[in-house]
């Protein structure tokens, strides 16, 4: 039988022989999703390495906590989390069994995004699950406005210098270069989207808003009754009045939802059914912050002319 | 009066200056005015996103320099101010902690909104477990398996999770069922141990196998396999007061290995029993996980139990007889990311064998369960299992059973199982059971490990 004695001395040979984390010259990053990283490669180039946990094509608010995401984490030096709560149902746990002090929640190397960006839809009064999985905190969607874009990105390259003080000013600098080529490009994105300017548009679930208010859509209604509550045939046919009565033209749906409901509201009413991607990683060919922008205006242009 | 006309004059040109340039000059103050109302504007998000951390993380009155346990509903959050602290170890104490309110396995939950006026409460939920039953269960005498009653709340299980401090977080699962209350889990886990180790001490439900794991809200039928009930103690399993080790082992690339080593006390139900304080047993673990594809990936485990049993010695005395469990499992899941929310395959195969020691002579006993779930809409499972096992105190007594579960979510929270089983026990009994159970979840719980 084990006794206390050689239990203890066990853990410290244990200790000894497996040296704790080499001081690594590049920092190892890991993000909940794919915006994350990519803002993060943007102000971090190649003095980082980062990797996401959730695929851009995937839904972020239903990732499986698999063990191999634990081989990311354990080498982390930081863990990048949109927050919000948008992770609640898988990170959790997988910062408990990292083993990893560096990322636990509270520590230096824990980074909730959602503090830098302008949160809408933050609910008043009581939440209660009558209202389905509303977020508490406001809506996490906040990734899909190039301001927040921009703003996430100062913080993280804010906290990187701070994890890594020699390559600050890199961080810095290569933030200020962000900070430029995202203005260029929302001139030309705005551009191309003044003539939509209040047009009416239905999404599946509520991952919109953000875009919507910085490009001057109206999202009037949403496929799911509530939030994160599968489409209701009484629900469904409220809608299609409501998009009829509001001339609404175009329905968007995240490319993680089934087609079948989205599809016969629009043959009622005429609508187009597009599959936007609110992800970097959606597709293929959208590998950076700036392709998930082109793409999805690109998206758009289509579907109201 | 020189300097007097020359004043004059200046400040005659003055306006005039002004003049011309305001004409030009219009277009560029607009556009100061508006950096200036977008440079607020940045400003206001900023102390908004500030103001949201510090209500997450609510730092209480005092001791001001103490980590604050758990904030409520909210995301975690480090506090905006600069953290000094490089080095990988020094979390900060002052740092606000937050709570991990997860959510999410089968049953996820949020929190409350009210996050500041519960800044301190652990996550507190309940889980309620109802369970209806129909047929003739038909139950031999030597036979393990408890025959649920026709109508029963068989188990409410409140939890109450947080973080302790910087260094640990605490769960607790406490299981009333209609009459008695039981400790079903309650312990810290410390998750800021040098060397990627994580331990826990504390009460908890051993890592022998997958089912052993497995609080009830959680399993994929309504009842256990019967090699559950048979050979690891059943309902309860091995799940008894103790610490806990485990650590991520160095493997090749893309191989996930874990080693899990826990010493208890050695009481747990029918399978260990200690009549001194050196009959502790032990469990040990050894978990593989590789990812096939990204949508499929395989989990194996090899689990070793040690401890003293219940056998008597022909005077009714308690002997020093052992008993030894040991174990493989085998898990396959598919679940395409595109589509995760609406399709999934889980097939699941525990092969446990035991070896008894009593008089008058050993028992060698082995028996498996495989099953298969497969998810076929956002809202619907249809699974099936079979199982087949011996007795650990008749090891030539065999039973073998069948069971095909159909279950609806009717939302994250809550979810309908119906089960029908069929039972053939040693002794040459049938039995025809049908189940229908309700379980709903209030609150915020945890979310449980992959």
């Amino acid at each position: 039988m084990l006794t206390t004695k050689q239990f203890v001395l066990g853990v410290i040979a244990a200790a000894l022989l497996l040296p704790p984390w080499a001081a690594a010259k590049k920092l190892s990053i890991v993000t909940a999703t794919t915006d994350m990283a990519a803002l993060t490669q943007e102000v971090g180039g190649d003095r980082i390495s980062v990797d996401a946990i959730a695929k851009g094509y995937q839904d972020p608010h239903f990732v499986e906590a698999k063990p191999s995401f634990l081989l990311k984490l354990r080498q982390a030096d930081l863990l990048i989390v949109v927050g919000l709560q948008l992770e609640i149902g898988w990170l959790p746990p997988l910062i408990t069994q990292s083993g990893n002090p560096r990322i636990q929640v509270g520590a230096a190397g824990y980074l909730d995004a959602s503090q830098f960006a302008e949160i809408l839809e933050i609910p008043q009064g009581v939440v209660t699950r009558a209202m389905g999985d509303v977020h508490p905190l406001g809506n996490p969607h906040y990734w899909l406005d190039p301001d927040n874009g921009r703003r996430v990105a100062k913080g993280i390259a804010a906290k990187l210098g701070e994890l890594d003080p020699p390559d600050s000013s890199y961080f810095q600098e290569r933030f200020q270069d962000f900070d430029k080529r995202v203005s260029a490009a929302e001139q030309k994105w705005d551009a191309e989207m003044a003539p939509y300017r209040g047009r009416k548009v239905v999404t599946y679930h509520n991952s919109f808003t953000n875009f919507a208010k910085h490009f001057h859509l109206d999202v009037i209604g949403y496929v799911e009754p509530r939030p994160g509550i599968p489409p209701t045939p009484s629900h469904t046919l409220d809608l299609i009045g409501l998009m009829k009565r509001e001339n609404c033209k175009l329905v968007l749906v995240e490319p993680y939802f089934d087609l079948k409901t989205p599809n016969s509201i629009g043959s009622a009413t005429g609508a187009k059914v597009l599959v936007y991607l609110p992800s970097v990683g959606g597709e293929k060919q959208v590998t950076n912050y700036f392709e998930l922008f082109d793409y999805d205006i690109d998206l758009l242009k289509k579907g109201f002319q | 009066m020189k300097k007097a006309v020359i004043a004059v004059t200046v400040l005659c040109w003055v306006p005039l200056w002004g003049q011309q340039a305001n004409a030009p000059d219009l277009a560029a103050q607009n556009t100061a005015l508006e950096q200036r109302v977008r440079d607020l504007e940045e400003r206001l998000i900023a102390v908004e996103g500030k103001i949201r951390m510090l209500q997450s993380t609510q730092a209480p009155a005092q001791p001001a320099a103490e980590a604050q346990p758990a904030a409520s509903a909210a995301e975690p959050v480090p506090p905006a101010q600069p953290q000094v602290p490089v080095e990988p170890a020094a979390t900060s104490p002052i740092q606000g902690q937050s709570p991990v309110v997860n959510t999410g396995g089968n049953l996820p939950n949020y929190g409350g909104a009210s996050s500041a006026a519960k800044a301190l409460n652990p996550d507190i939920s309940v889980i309620g477990d109802f369970i209806g039953a129909a047929g003739n269960s038909n139950v031999p005498p030597l036979a393990t398996q408890q025959p649920f009653p026709s109508l029963q709340m068989h188990e409410s299980e409140l939890g109450a999770q947080a973080i302790i401090d910087p260094y640990a977080r605490g769960d607790f699962f406490i299981s009333f069922g209609e009459e008695g209350v039981n400790l079903e889990e309650g312990y810290i886990t410390f998750t800021a141990l040098p060397a990627g180790f994580v331990a826990k001490v504390g009460k908890m439900r051993s890592a022998f196998g997958k089912v052993n794991m497995m609080h009830n809200h959680v399993l994929p039928w309504v009842d256990r396999p019967l090699v559950t009930t048979n050979l690891v103690g059943g309902e309860d399993g091995i799940d008894d007061a103790g610490f806990s080790l485990e650590r991520i082992l160095p493997a090749p690339k893309g191989i996930f290995l874990e080693a899990t080593g826990q010493v208890f006390r050695g009481d747990s139900g029918d399978v260990f029993r200690a009549e001194s304080r050196s009959d502790v047993s032990t469990v040990d673990h050894l978990r593989g996980y590789k990812d096939i594809t990204e949508s499929t990936n395989l989990d194996l485990g090899f689990s070793y139990a040690r401890g003293h049993n219940d056998a008597t010695l022909s005077d009714g005395s308690f002997g020093e007889f052992v008993t030894q469990l040991f174990g493989i499992d085998a898990t396959v899941r598919w679940k395409p990311l595109r589509r995760s929310i609406y399709h999934s395959f889980v097939g699941r195969g525990e092969f446990i064998w035991s070896q008894r020691e009593q008089l008058p002579s050993d028992q060698h006993a082995f028996g498996f369960y495989t099953s298969g779930d497969y998810q076929f809409g956002r809202r619907w499972f249809a699974g099936a299992r079979f199982d087949y096992s011996d007795r650990s105190r008749y090891g030539n007594l065999t039973d073998k059973g069948v069971a095909a579960t159909l279950t609806y979510w009717p939302s994250e929270f809550s979810q309908v199982r119906g089960e029908y089983r069929f039972t053939h026990y040693a002794e040459n009994r049938d039995s025809h059971e049908v189940f229908m159970q309700l379980i709903f979840s209030l609150g915020a719980h945890g979310a449980h490990p992959f």
